[in-house]
């Protein structure tokens, strides 16, 4: 079957969700070196998700990140150079270097922030949709979540009060099938996390979380839907093949599963298609990844020569 | 000049800000039809209609939540949480959520946002709908803190607070609302961080805020019987703290006594001694700093065990009297 999607958008998704993987990678590596502190939380393996449902969606629209938010900072346009620098700590950092991997937010790109305390972009995000409707702007809001803050009752009582007051919000619960260490099956009741939406009225759908393509297409038609009726929840189905965050030795799965799930990779799966159906050729699909490792590298280097930020931005930015 | 009640007062400032601003909107449970639970929002209903008086359900850290995403996207909410004391089931977004976005975020959000609540004891509500627990807002580096004490304080200080493009705490005294007071008609508004000397004296300076600024003040005319000049400074606001009153204060009357309702054992009276203590004022003491707070209890139902947990007026003035001797 010919695909129905134009080769730039082919183009965009393949190189959106490289960009995602291989700043993770690098963060990886960046962490190894120690080169970075803290603590970050990768994505590895959702990368069709953050990509999938925010090309679907409009420049405009805001999105509230998770805690697991690099994925969906790069898919929405953030700037690599000042991600990795705020990854580094650094003073050009997106956030200066405060914030950090945890939250990373950028409101000329409608990014409202990811959020290190799980559950808590739910209501934020009503807020927003009570911003639009007023103003009665042409734009909604993505509200990503995990299968982990689903059993949380900020996100139960977000539902209520944006399906109460026809909200313009998609909530995306990106199902990675682990909350840390603890499986769905051993975190909620009835692991069909899309009945969470039903007691509100709020229509769901499923989706393949590892097909970029349908999560597209998924979220094409969502975004319609909030926008004529409100709010609707989407389950993207993946599986986070990195640990939870640095800590993590994975001793609550095998490493049979974590190989059966790279098979199931993404991007690999991507590639595939983009090659069966020939849309484009190996070669092109190496130049691709040869661009993205270059934009890599060029925002190490840059976020490595940024400087600390100076001791006198403790007190700064606190009060507007 | 014309006396209104505090809670009109509230009402006032809430209703010209709202006239004047478009973004500004007002949510909370019951505020419509009802009125509100102190019945502060009476009218505004039908003047401003239910997109801008809008009612919510009993989902605190919803529609908190809520606000501050509002506020984060160019709203200016205000957010009337019914007790003070359920603050606790929609703490995240006053703490983490709030008054941390515009740090985390490199100084690009704004949170303008109004979160006004009913704070105090004396009216039978018992444990959990009797607290003051402004001490905690105070403790959190992003929010502004504000216990008005007065109809013109609650006017002024409210405009303030709307105009405001950080999240403020706003504590709204329960046994205050039907006090009267003199508040202009033209237009004023109160800057936050300038305390306000309600009696000016020389003998003693009592420092404090919210309802016992009244107790404070009868205390300070029993006192002048005896011979005894008490000066009554009200913070009004906790977060920012107008340091440079208290401690000018007490070099010239070189005593302190700090009263406040809330719990005397690690409350605000701590960090008000502590002022005084770390400053020049120190070495103009003639006595040790008193502190006067509630008794470390729940707030019990029994009217009796209730009316003996918070500072009294006879309390007030043993405690300017000991500081004297």
């Amino acid at each position: 079957m010919p695909t129905t999607h134009p080769k730039a958008l082919h183009k965009e998704f393949l190189s959106k969700m490289l960009l995602a993987r291989k700043f993770e990678e690098q963060v990886q590596t960046l962490f190894a070196q120690g080169l970075v502190h803290g603590t970050t939380h990768l994505g590895i393996g959702e990368e069709a998700t953050a990509v999938g449902t925010i090309l679907a969606a409009e420049p405009q629209d805001y999105l509230l990140a998770t805690h697991r938010g690099h994925n969906h900072a790069l898919a929405k346009g953030v700037d690599i150079n000042a991600m990795m620098a705020e990854i580094l700590a650094k003073s050009d950092g997106v956030c200066k270097g405060k914030g950090g991997s945890m939250h990373i937010a950028d409101l000329d790109k409608g990014i409202l922030g990811a959020n290190g305390i799980l559950g808590s972009s739910a209501p934020i995000a009503c807020g927003a949709g009570m911003t639009i409707r007023r103003r009665g702007e042409d734009r909604i809001v993505l509200c990503f979540f995990g299968d982990g803050a689903a059993n949380l009752g900020a996100v139960h009582e977000a539902m209520n009060l944006a399906a109460l007051w026809n909200l313009p919000v998609l909530f995306v619960l990106v199902n990675n099938t682990y909350g840390m260490s603890l499986h769905i099956s051993k975190a909620s009741s009835d692991p069909d996390l899309t009945k969470r939406a039903y007691p509100f009225g709020i229509p769901a759908e499923t989706v393949d979380g590892n097909d970029v393509i349908a999560v597209y297409d998924t979220v094409k038609h969502a975004r319609d839907y909030v926008v004529e009726h409100g709010p609707m929840l989407i389950v993207e189905n993946t599986y986070r093949i990195s640990g939870h965050s640095k800590s993590d030795g994975n001793l609550y799965r095998t490493k049979a599963e974590i190989a059966e799930w790279r098979e199931k990779c993404p991007i690999l799966r991507h590639k595939k298609y983009l090659l069966d159906k020939e849309i484009f050729t190996a070669e092109a699909i190496d130049e691709m990844d040869k661009e993205t490792t270059a934009i890599i590298e060029a925002a190490v280097a840059y976020g490595k020569a940024s400087p600390e930020p100076s001791l006198d931005t403790i007190l700064t930015d606190i009060y507007a | 000049m014309r006396e209104i009640t505090y809670a009109q007062a509230v009402k006032e400032a809430m209703s010209e800000e709202m006239r004047c601003d478009p973004d500004v909107f007002f949510m909370g449970e019951d505020i419509g039809v009802y009125g509100g639970a102190f019945g502060i929002s009476n009218g505004m209903l039908a003047e401003f209609g239910p997109e801008r008086v809008r009612d919510t359900p009993i989902s605190e850290n919803g529609f908190v939540g809520a606000a501050v995403g509002a506020a984060v996207t160019g709203s200016r909410p205000i957010v009337e949480l019914m007790f003070s004391d359920f603050m606790t089931v929609c703490f995240d977004h006053i703490l983490n959520q709030a008054p941390k976005m515009r740090y985390m975020f490199g100084g690009k959000a704004k949170v303008p946002m109004v979160l006004r609540t009913a704070a105090g004891g004396g009216t039978g509500a018992a444990a959990q709908h009797s607290q003051s627990l402004e001490t905690i807002y105070a403790h959190i580096p992003g929010l502004k803190v504000v216990v008005p004490s007065t109809p013109y304080d609650a006017k002024g200080l409210l405009k303030t607070a709307i105009r405001d493009d950080n999240p403020v705490i706003f504590l709204e005294q329960k046994l205050l609302y039907r006090t009267k007071g003199d508040v202009p008609e033209e237009e004023y508004t109160i800057p936050f961080g300038i305390a306000d000397i309600k009696r000016p004296g020389a003998d003693c300076t009592i420092i404090t805020y919210g309802r016992m600024v009244q107790l404070s003040l009868q205390a300070a005319e029993l006192l002048a019987q005896e011979g005894i000049d008490a000066e009554v400074i009200d913070i009004r606001t906790l977060l920012p703290l107008d340091t440079a009153t208290l401690i000018q204060s007490v070099k010239k009357t070189k005593h302190c006594v700090i009263v406040h309702e809330a719990v005397k054992f690690a409350g605000f009276g701590g960090e008000l001694a502590a002022t005084i203590h770390e400053s020049e004022a120190f070495y103009y003491l003639d006595a040790p700093v008193k502190r006067l707070g509630a008794v470390s209890a729940p707030i019990p139902f029994n009217p009796v065990l209730e009316k003996n947990c918070f500072p009294t007026v006879e309390e007030i003035v043993q405690a300017v009297r000991e500081t004297q001797s």
